[in-house]
């Protein structure tokens, strides 16, 4: 399984060549980079092509790294029944720019951009109706990105003196509690890197 | 004259089918545009019961994330905790003892008959039949009742923990269960002479929603939605995950890809579970039902009283929890309403960077509108019993 997993990489780096960053085969299990602007031609060929025939789109998500330039990533996984082969089709996209949809190519695509548009704002150009999927109706904001606070901005009650629905700020009886529980032993990398900063404004 | 003429212009009429109606499962929102009682266009308005799911498990450890794979799918409760276990498993590179191997393969077909007894009674009687939820009920009890007997609790389990499972089953536990399944076919006998040549039933369910192959491609079902358009296709034997390989089984799958061939399909798949089932039950080996090195699970109660070691690993497995290496996984499994997914991105800390929930329902959810396109009013309640959704994984 692993050899022909190799064997599938290399046939698609040769055949997508430009269109593809990088790949890799990682947990047996392989990964795609693609440019967000071609994605579409490459769900194509990945469908349609002979040795591939990944003709189902089992999930479209994003993922969020705040602390890179182009903040997300956008990953696609496909199937193929034919040849019991799973793909992993990554793209990334700065914060605002919009990825190609894919509706076009694969139906199922449709909640799962909704979904990630509503998650993270992942812009989806071409998508004929990009609305918010799993919120609120007006809901305000993109729930899972890393600065979205867990407690979300607004909370909702019953008013008895206006009879309806009402949204207010949300107010927590206890203060919400992050523990960091990483230990200082081993694996926290940020203890070496504080005084490291120590060091360096004493020396500065 | 004219005014004749404007009050036979025909209008489509759009209605709201739900939040709260008996036969959308839960809390499906449908909004349907009929013409006449002919549906022109249905626009689901999901997320009613959105708990966010996958933000909090990005605040817990991998342990505290565990249980809200019981809430989604609370049907069948387990099933999706396997696939949380497993992707940690694959990531982390941790060994299952066999023992668990076959008390997980064992709880997972016990879930699949919890969530088919509950979707194919439940869709008798949204077209009518009110019998069969009552007989299927009091099998799900049973059930519920082993469930109860290894977690300690009827649903929200808890049970499948990373490296294995949480507890040892007891043998009298493990001889109920041989006995169950010497009696549950009888159940499904019984439920299938109320079913399966019932004109009514068959009326409303056959010919009625039909997913062609190439469709059910494009949409990405999985499942008894592909299983029951003719395609042999179950992760159980074509992935095959703990020990699945090692017992024999067969898929079952339906010829036209209507209501009826889903019924039918998941009637045979229940049957096949009891199947597996007693193989379990007969294959089951001695052993630990938890990996031992320490660093995932923790020490036995007993050890905890006599060895600081063990006293520390408990502590830091509690507060700091374990570490998973670094790396993006993809684990599914074949859930009672299909490929159920988790694609879990680790920073190698104890808290999952990204844990994206692939829930079946959602992709089947999601083509009702063009499954009901044409069909009548009162179908849309026999297409989506069909389709087995359960709002808790679809909204997450």
């Amino acid at each position: 399984m692993s050899k022909s997993l190799a064997e599938l990489e290399q046939y698609l780096v040769e055949e997508l060549g430009n269109g593809l960053t990088g790949s890799q085969i990682a947990f047996g299990e392989l990964t795609l980079l693609a440019h967000a602007e071609q994605i579409a031609k490459i769900l194509i060929f990945l469908r349609d092509d002979s040795q591939c025939r990944f003709d189902i789109l089992v999930d479209i998500c994003g993922v969020d790294y705040p602390g890179r330039a182009k903040r997300f990533d956008v990953v696609y996984h496909l199937l193929s029944m034919r040849d019991n082969n799973r793909l992993r089709v990554k793209v990334k996209v700065a914060d605002g720019a919009e990825v190609p949809s894919v509706v076009e190519v694969f139906p199922a695509a449709n909640w799962n951009e909704r979904e990630a548009f509503d998650m993270y704002g992942i812009l989806f150009s071409g998508h004929p109706d990009l609305r918010r999927i799993l919120t609120d109706y007006g809901f305000e904001g993109h729930p899972l990105r890393k600065d979205f606070p867990l407690s979300g901005h607004v909370q909702v009650r019953y008013d008895e003196e206006q009879r309806r629905v009402i949204y207010e700020p949300v107010s927590l009886t206890q203060e919400f509690r992050n523990f960091d529980t990483l230990s200082p032993w081993e694996g926290a990398k940020y203890v070496a890197e504080q005084e490291k900063n120590n060091e360096e404004g004493e020396a500065g | 004259m004219a005014d004749i003429e404007v009050e036979t212009e025909a209008r489509n009429f759009t209605i709201n089918f739900g939040p709260q109606h008996p036969a959308a499962h839960g809390v499906l929102r449908l909004v349907v545009e009929l013409d006449g009682e002919i549906v022109e266009r249905v626009d689901p308005h999901i997320g009613l019961l959105h708990r966010g799911t996958e933000k909090l498990i990005e605040h817990k450890t991998y342990l505290q994330a565990m249980p809200y794979f019981d809430r989604l799918d609370y049907v069948a409760p387990m099933n999706q905790e396997h696939a949380f276990c497993l992707a940690i498993e694959k990531l982390a590179d941790i060994e299952v003892p066999r023992r668990a191997q076959f008390i997980r393969v064992l709880y997972s077909e016990i879930g699949r008959l919890l969530s088919h007894l509950l979707n194919v009674t439940t869709q008798a009687m949204d077209v009518g039949a009110l019998t069969p939820p009552l007989w299927g009920f009091e099998e799900r009890e049973k059930l519920m009742v082993f469930y109860e007997r290894a977690s300690g609790s009827r649903m929200h389990a808890a049970y499948f923990r990373p490296g294995g499972v949480h507890q040892d089953l007891p043998q009298d536990l493990i001889d109920d269960i041989g006995k169950f399944c010497e009696t549950f076919p009888q159940v499904l006998d019984d439920i299938e002479t109320l079913l399966t040549d019932n004109r009514i039933f068959k009326q409303r369910n056959a010919d009625i929603g039909i997913v062609s192959q190439q469709d059910a491609l494009e949409w990405g079902f999985s499942g008894v939605m592909v299983r029951g358009s003719g395609m042999a296709w179950d992760l159980r034997r074509s992935q095959p995950y703990e020990v699945y390989s090692e017992l024999d089984f067969d898929i079952a799958i339906g010829k036209h890809g209507d209501c009826y061939d889903r019924y039918l399909v998941r009637m045979a798949e229940m049957r096949e579970s009891v199947k597996i089932m007693r193989q379990c039950i007969e294959k089951m080996p001695q052993g630990p039902v938890m990996e031992t090195s320490g660093k995932v699970a923790p020490p036995s109660r007993a050890e905890m009283k006599q060895s600081m070691e063990a006293l520390i690993h408990h502590f830091k497995l509690y507060t700091e929890g374990f570490h998973v290496p670094e790396g993006e996984v993809y684990c599914a499994v074949e859930a009672p309403k299909g490929e159920f997914g988790v694609y879990l991105v680790s920073a190698g800390t104890n808290k999952p960077y990204r844990c994206k929930i692939k829930a079946p329902g959602f992709a089947h959810l999601q083509a009702m509108d063009y499954l009901n396109k044409g069909h009548m009013l009162a179908d849309i309640s026999a297409i989506i019993g069909s389709l087995d959704v359960v709002f808790g994984e679809i909204d997450r």
